[in-house]
């Protein structure tokens, strides 16, 4: 049996050294603003195409509508997300799974571990799969999914995702009943520092920005020129005129989609976005995020054969 | 005799997919082996969270050989026909046969299909099955085309008799069938192998699967109960949460824990949904004060701390999910306290009910507005009910709806007695919505039922107006339910509506007529699972006043009840026999015989008795409509019948005398009106 993992930062570094050990890459968090580990690239671009693919990482999250000024015990606008991605998924990916817990502490013997019916949907992403949310002790601790289809695409092979919830998922494993005094890094440390030290404050200012301060009429001139980068971006001819090469820029023109599916996030929590507006917004990210995936099947990472 | 196990094991299986997955295997193996020509004696077919199991006793071992006899081209057909036949069916010239036909010969041929081992055809079967199972969503993995509800781990398919256990061969996407399974993914995760059905399920419980759904429910419920009866409380039923808790567990371990004292004052019924909907809880309630104060949970592993930390992580977790109601609960209230329901239901007018028919609280005044109309029809107080229909549907914006819908009207109800409305107008928030189906309770009380058929009868008118009626298989705005909860309030209170006009008051452009014939159709459903048949419920819907639900029941049960007697019987017989000569003389002479006859033309005994008979029934049964008094009606109607009899026995109506042939026809038709003012007997069958 592993020892009792005692910070957060413990649980993370567990995860990543785990999954090392399995043969995934490590890669380090994706630079912008995203709403889940599934908008990075290295999820959302290479779960497409026929090419073997196996990584993990962090990823930082936003979601402003879930801002409560740090006050409630496991509700955050800003999160971290553990993601694995495997494709083809291997036939032991459960059991592989479960080595994770078990890494992090939990005794797979004392613990009910449960896979609870869950199909998993991006309307933003025009993605869907078939899984399981992971019950530990009545506890939703991971997502685990199988991905039919992403960007409007059949995935081929199909790739296998793990989501889990950082905050969530320390606090249980370390026994904190409030996300802002679980310890961040090691209690006996000489400056032991608490998830509230790091992040309350920001918790807090976030929350405001989100909610009333933001600028909306600057958030949907922002959204509308992501959406016009983005179609910019994959209009261009496929040969570069300055190298030569055949270039599609599937990755910048993403970065736009993922920009304005975050702008979109914004606005949502202003409250500016009506009920049926919600449903036409929802659409065109999607119409962002599949134009996207069409281009990068085009390319080598894509699958695409010259 | 040989007995065939099969058993597919998989990832998890949604636990809402797996019964009907376990009967949908049984079907499509039996069904094929039966189509290629096997017999086997019984099957059953099992399922747990990764497997689904069946099991096919006595098969035989092999089908039988079977000819086909195939008719060929003539004898005078071109060669190339005869080339092509002899092709076909794999023969030689000399095998044929030639027999002869209406119009010259024609070649036969004889074709022999050997019979085919058990194994051969259960592989085929089995791919089949699995190639084409109708799982309501399935999915790809890996690297493979192969589809399954989750990834498809392994085949056992064995085929076994007194020698022994044989594999059936066969290899699906790179999965071969076998003999090897594996227990409890924690418990008993070593894989073995199996002989036999009784043996596979003998070394799964030894390996911590309990293969029976139903035991697992069994065991899980007599635990659960006992576990709560031995601390002085009781286990709340529920075979819906049972059946699904079975299907989530290979092993099922009981286990009690508390709920926090600061939750113990929410409603119940709070409570219940909160565990059971996001943890699959049980609730154990106190029998004293009627609260629920426990909680059952069923993990699916036995530990060396006896559940200790399970039972402690759902609790916790438990407690942060009744936070969030308390904290809906405790805003709820405070809104209605301040403003009341009416300020809690300001937010309805920006929800759509129909694009067509409004927003919720456009419905909710049309409700109100109607409510106070029938009130005085159903003994309620119209002010009352028109306050009841103005609160009755606020709490659709309450946050304890908007986190649980299935709570929707209880809230209400709780909220209206904490605004201190009365207990009527509190209890019509809940029953309005009721009956909800054929067996759902009817509110008695008027207040509630002047609600419930407001409410019902606005989304019918309305409906109706907007020519969105259900069609076939499709009622999307679940109208036949509304229309039975219409008849089921009205039969069962007694009520005497006129449907009509209350259609019309409900909305004005909607086809009364078309409607009522709706209720009609739901009346007729609903009465033959009463045992009245719609053949008699068609005579009295003929009658005047039939959109009075009460009064066409009554009259319909009375019928019914005469038509099982042998006068009835008799009497729709005469009654036919009468008004066939008499509308067949109708049409040949083009006249209406309607006169009235006269006593003096008669001539025999019968004929005048027929007189007096119809003179002294047509005063009673007059009498008897008049008070609505069926049964009576019908007893007078009875005593026509020897003398009707009587007269058809002794007097021949189309007779050469014209003045006597007109008295007897319009002495047919009085036997129509006087019968007629009971039921339309023509529309009875037989």
């Amino acid at each position: 049996m592993t020892d009792a993992p005692r910070s957060f930062q413990e649980i993370i570094l567990r995860l990543q050294s785990y999954w090392a050990t399995k043969g995934c890459a490590v890669l380090q968090p994706y630079d912008m603003e995203v709403g889940a580990g599934t908008f990075h690239p290295a999820t959302t671009l290479r779960a497409l195409g026929a090419n073997p693919w196996a990584a993990a990482y962090v990823q930082p999250s936003r979601r402003p509508t879930d801002g409560r000024y740090g006050e409630n015990p496991n509700r955050l606008q800003h999160y971290y997300q553990y993601q694995v991605i495997i494709k083809p998924s291997p036939k032991d990916l459960q059991d592989l799974y479960l080595g994770s817990l078990r890494a992090i502490g939990i005794d797979t013997s004392l613990h009910d571990i449960r896979f609870v019916e869950d199909d998993w949907e991006s309307p933003t992403l025009g993605a869907w799969g078939l899984g399981w949310e992971v019950w530990c002790d009545g506890m939703e601790v991971s997502q685990f999914t199988y991905f039919q289809q992403v960007g409007g695409h059949d995935c081929r092979p199909v790739s296998g995702e793990l989501t889990y919830g950082l905050e969530r998922l320390a606090m249980y494993v370390l026994g904190v009943d409030h996300v802002m005094e679980m310890p961040f890094n090691d209690p006996d440390a000489p400056i032991a520092l608490s998830y509230g030290d790091v992040f309350r404050q920001t918790e807090e200012e976030y929350s405001r920005h989100n909610f009333d301060t933001a600028t909306t009429e600057m958030l949907l001139r922002h959204f509308e020129d992501a959406e016009a980068e983005c179609a910019k971006i994959l209009s261009q001819p496929a040969d570069d005129p300055r190298t030569g090469k055949r270039i599609v820029m599937a990755h910048p023109a993403y970065d736009q989609a993922i920009k304005a599916s975050h702008l979109f996030n914004l606005l949502d929590a202003r409250g500016v976005i009506s009920v049926t507006e919600r449903q036409a917004y929802i659409g065109r990210v999607r119409a962002l995020a599949k134009a996207c995936a069409d281009a990068f099947v085009t390319t080598e990472a894509g699958g695409a054969t010259a | 005799m040989p007995d065939l196990l099969i058993e597919l094991f998989s990832e998890e299986i949604p636990a809402r997919m797996q019964a009907r997955a376990a009967e949908d295997l049984k079907r499509m193996v039996t069904d094929g082996l039966v189509e290629a020509g096997l017999t086997y004696a019984s099957a059953g077919a099992f399922h747990t969270p990764r497997r689904l199991a069946l099991s096919v006793e006595g098969l035989s071992e092999a089908s039988r050989d079977t000819v086909e006899e195939r008719k060929g081209p003539r004898t005078d057909a071109p060669e190339k026909a005869l080339e092509g036949f002899l092709r076909s069916t794999g023969l030689t010239m000399d095998q044929l046969e030639i027999r002869d036909e209406k119009k010259g010969q024609a070649y036969f041929a004889k074709i022999t299909h050997k019979g085919r081992p058990a194994e051969e055809i259960v592989a085929e079967v089995l791919e089949g099955a699995i190639r084409n199972f109708p799982w309501p969503k399935s999915m790809r993995w890996g690297a493979g085309d192969l589809r399954w509800v989750r990834p498809l781990h392994s085949i056992l398919c064995l085929l076994s008799d007194e020698q022994g256990a044989r594999v059936v061969p066969m290899e699906i996407d790179g999965i071969a069938a076998g003999d090897v399974t594996r227990g409890h993914r924690f418990m008993g995760p070593d894989e073995f192998t199996v002989s036999s059905f009784e043996d596979y399920e003998a070394k799964l419980k030894r390996g911590c699967v309990l293969l029976r759904a139903e035991e697992r429910a069994e065991t899980i419920w007599s635990e659960a109960s006992s576990q709560a009866f031995a601390q002085g409380l009781e286990l709340v039923e529920d075979r819906g949460l049972l059946d699904e808790v079975a299907g989530l567990v290979e092993w099922p371990v009981v286990l009690m824990g508390e709920i926090g004292d600061e939750f113990l004052d929410l409603p119940p019924e709070v409570l219940q949904t909160s565990m059971k909907e996001h943890q699959k809880f049980f609730s154990v309630r106190d029998p004293k004060s009627g609260k629920i104060t426990r909680f059952v949970t069923v993990a699916n592993i036995e530990t060396r701390d006896h559940g200790a930390t399970i039972l402690a992580g759902n609790g916790k977790v438990l407690a942060a999910r009744l936070s969030d109601a308390k904290f809906f609960w405790e805003n709820d209230l405070r809104v209605v306290k301040e403003g009341g329901l009416e300020a809690m239901g300001e937010g309805l007018s920006n929800v759509t009910f129909h694009n067509r028919l409004g927003s919720q609280s456009d419905r909710v005044a049309r409700i109100a507005a109607l409510a106070r109309e029938i009130a005085p029809r159903v003994s309620a107080d119209a002010d009352d009910a028109e306050r009841a229909a103005k609160v009755a549907k606020a709490d659709l914006r309450s946050e304890m709806v908007g986190e649980f819908p299935e709570l929707q009207g209880l809230m209400g109800r709780y909220y209206a007695e904490a605004q201190g409305l009365s207990p009527a107008i509190a209890a019509a928030a809940q029953e309005h919505y009721q009956p909800l189906g054929p067996s759902d309770d009817v509110p008695s009380a008027p207040v509630s039922v002047a609600v419930a058929l407001a409410d019902k009868l606005d989304t019918l008118a309305g409906f109706w107006a907007i020519e969105e009626k259900p069609t076939g298989s499709k009622d999307p705005f679940a109208l036949r339910r509304a229309a039975l909860g219409v008849i089921r309030l009205v039969l069962s209170n007694g009520l005497r509506l006129q449907l009509r006009e209350l259609i019309a008051k409900a909305d004005g452009h909607a086809e009364v007529e078309d409607l009522l014939s709706f209720f009609h159709d739901r009346l007729k459903v609903h009465l033959r699972a009463e045992g009245i048949p719609h053949d008699v419920i068609d005579a009295c819907i003929a009658m005047p006043g039939n959109d009075d639900l009460t009064l066409l029941v009554a009259r319909a049960e009375a019928l019914a009840g005469f038509l099982k007697t042998e006068d009835g019987e008799n009497l729709t017989q005469g009654f036919k026999r009468a008004n066939n000569i008499l509308t067949q003389a109708e049409q040949k002479d083009g006249v209406e015989y309607s006169f009235g006859a006269d006593a003096k033309f008669a001539e025999g005994s019968e004929e005048k008795a027929l007189f007096a008979a119809l003179d002294g029934a047509q005063p009673k049964i007059d009498a008897a409509m008049a008070s609505e008094d069926f049964a009576s009606a019908m007893a007078a109607m009875a005593s026509l019948r020897a003398p009707i009899d009587a007269f058809f026995e002794a007097v021949q109506v189309n007779t050469e005398n014209q003045v006597l042939r007109r008295n007897r026809l319009n002495l047919l038709s009085r036997i129509r009106t006087t019968c007629g003012s009971v039921a339309d007997l023509s529309k009875i069958e037989g």
